[in-house]
């Protein structure tokens, strides 16, 4: 299992070919209070870049997008009746869906641990 | 262009910078959107008391030329004043502060504002007004233009305009000014402490018990601020908080609940139209108002209380069956009710609290219900 990062603060685990797909702690931090989460289907699918789920903190409506291509397998639906976890577990609990990868080409690009953690610092 | 204009900054800008404020251009100047974060902000509002900068804002007084302090001169301020208001400004007492609402022709809003009659001696005549940071130029131009044969306008907005509000605003406040005991809501008190003049009133947009100061630009001012800051029972409160506030506690904001192309009927905010504006109708736009009156306004200003957990932000269509039937103005999450709250606008026939609605968010129908405002009860001192 690898984890990877997009400059848009989504984190991706890859096993095989399926991803798990959440928002970072720096994203999380970022956006404070989690108020509401809207999770993809499944079945649903979406192209890399593409406008994936929703987060709402107290402030305002952020959108969140898919890191790769590919087809939802499953949307964490705990996050309906609890968004806090997003603040609490961004990187564990508070995944948002896992989605089968069309290509994992896509990967190409994306940020590892480390590289992403150079990123934030010169933000 | 938004982008090139060059932003500036309220004398307490170092302030927010020392506290950690995140800052982001806000009607025209650099101001502090969050401190710690919006939702703990807000909390502390409720349960202790919160410091707000409002320094964008645009106090300003308005006084006679001719006349001020002398027989009659509130009232012929008030004469003039209420040309472009329909409140009744004469009634006012010294010190006694009122918001209006300031009408084009058409009976529109152009702003809303509080009005507040100096208080003391020797200074009737002349009116302690407040208008909205985002169309302050505007209202002012609008004011001197209508106005300026009989009266001056003396802008304040270089000035520190401060807010502190909450349960503990009094017992914080009063240490520093023990006349803020005295005050009863939407009163106003000018104070003098050496050279130093302090507009102090008993006023705010959280719904909590507070007061707005109006202080010198100076050290004076400034350390007058970092003393309530050092308090532990302050903290700073950015504008992210002071939206969730507001909205819980009903209140409008100009430019988005309401505009030139609502009158004070639809909006809602009839109640700032005394009996006596009424049966003169000599206020800009009277027509179309006290028809909106007798027949109803097409449309009303009202609570909106989503019914699951998904906000609905502003320019969200309602609908019913299908049909659009309004639109949110104002919608969020209020940290103390914890569930999404909005308010906005739907056919006057669909205005009564409970009835069922639909709020298209990304396309998909979220129910909802037309509900009674405020969403939390108020704290006032009156």
């Amino acid at each position: 299992m690898s984890t990877y990062f997009t400059e848009d603060h989504e984190w991706i685990t890859v096993d095989g070919d399926v991803g798990t797909i959440g928002i970072t702690k720096y994203a999380a931090e970022q956006l404070g209070d989690v108020v509401f989460v809207e999770v993809p289907e499944s079945g649903a699918s979406f192209g890399k870049g593409d406008d994936m789920a929703v987060v709402e903190s107290v402030k305002a409506a952020s959108d969140v997008y898919a890191p790769v291509g590919g087809e939802i397998t499953e949307g964490n639906g705990d996050l309906a009746d609890a968004p806090e976890t997003v603040n609490e577990d961004p990187e564990g609990k508070g995944w948002f869906c896992k989605m089968k990868l069309s290509d994992k080409g896509d990967l190409d690009g994306l940020m590892d641990a480390d590289a992403y953690k150079t990123f934030c610092e010169g933000l | 262009m938004a982008e090139t204009e060059t932003l500036k900054r309220t004398p307490l800008y170092d302030v927010h910078v020392a506290h950690g404020g995140k800052m982001v251009p806000f009607a025209g100047y650099e101001m502090p959107v969050q401190f710690e974060g919006v939702k703990p902000e807000h909390l502390w509002t409720r349960e202790h008391a919160g410091l707000f900068d409002v320094s964008h804002m645009g106090p300003c007084f308005l006084f006679l030329k001719d006349g001020l302090g002398q027989a009659g001169a509130h009232e012929k301020i008030a004469a003039l004043m209420e040309r472009l208001v329909p409140s009744n400004i004469a009634i006012l007492k010294p010190g006694q502060g009122r918001l209006s609402v300031l009408l084009n022709e058409q009976g529109g809003i152009l702003d809303d504002l509080i009005i507040t009659r100096m208080p003391g001696e020797g200074l009737d005549g002349m009116l302690y007004i407040v208008v909205n940071g985002a169309v302050k130029q505007q209202d002012w131009a609008h004011i001197e233009r209508e106005l300026g044969d009989a009266a001056a306008l003396q802008k304040a907005d270089d000035r520190i305009l401060m807010a502190l509000q909450g349960p503990k605003a009094e017992a914080v406040l009063s240490e520093r000014f023990p006349e803020a005991t005295e005050l009863k809501f939407m009163r106003c008190a000018y104070l003098q402490r050496g050279d130093e003049k302090i507009m102090l009133s008993r006023s705010g947009y959280t719904g909590e018990d507070g007061f707005e100061l109006l202080l010198p630009n100076n050290d004076y001012g400034l350390g007058i601020v970092d003393s309530l800051l050092a308090d532990e029972r302050v903290k700073p409160i950015g504008l992210g908080a002071r939206d969730s506030l507001r909205l819980e506690a009903g209140l409008c904001l100009y430019g988005h609940d309401m505009d030139t192309n609502r009158d004070p009927v639809e909006a809602d905010l009839g109640w700032v139209i005394q009996k006596s504006r009424r049966e003169r109708a000599d206020f800009p736009g009277a027509e179309r108002i006290l028809k909106a009156f007798a027949d109803g306004p097409a449309e009303k200003r009202v609570g909106i209380q989503p019914l699951e957990r998904a906000p609905a932000r502003e320019g969200t269509e309602i609908q019913v069956n299908g049909e659009s039937v309004g639109i949110i103005t104002s919608g969020g999450f209020g940290p103390s009710v914890e569930k999404p709250i909005a308010m906005g606008y739907v056919r006057a026939d669909l205005a009564a609290p409970g009835t069922k609605i639909d709020l298209m968010v990304r396309g998909k129908a979220r129910p909802a219900e037309v509900c009674d405002l405020p969403f939390v009860q108020p704290n006032y001192k009156r």
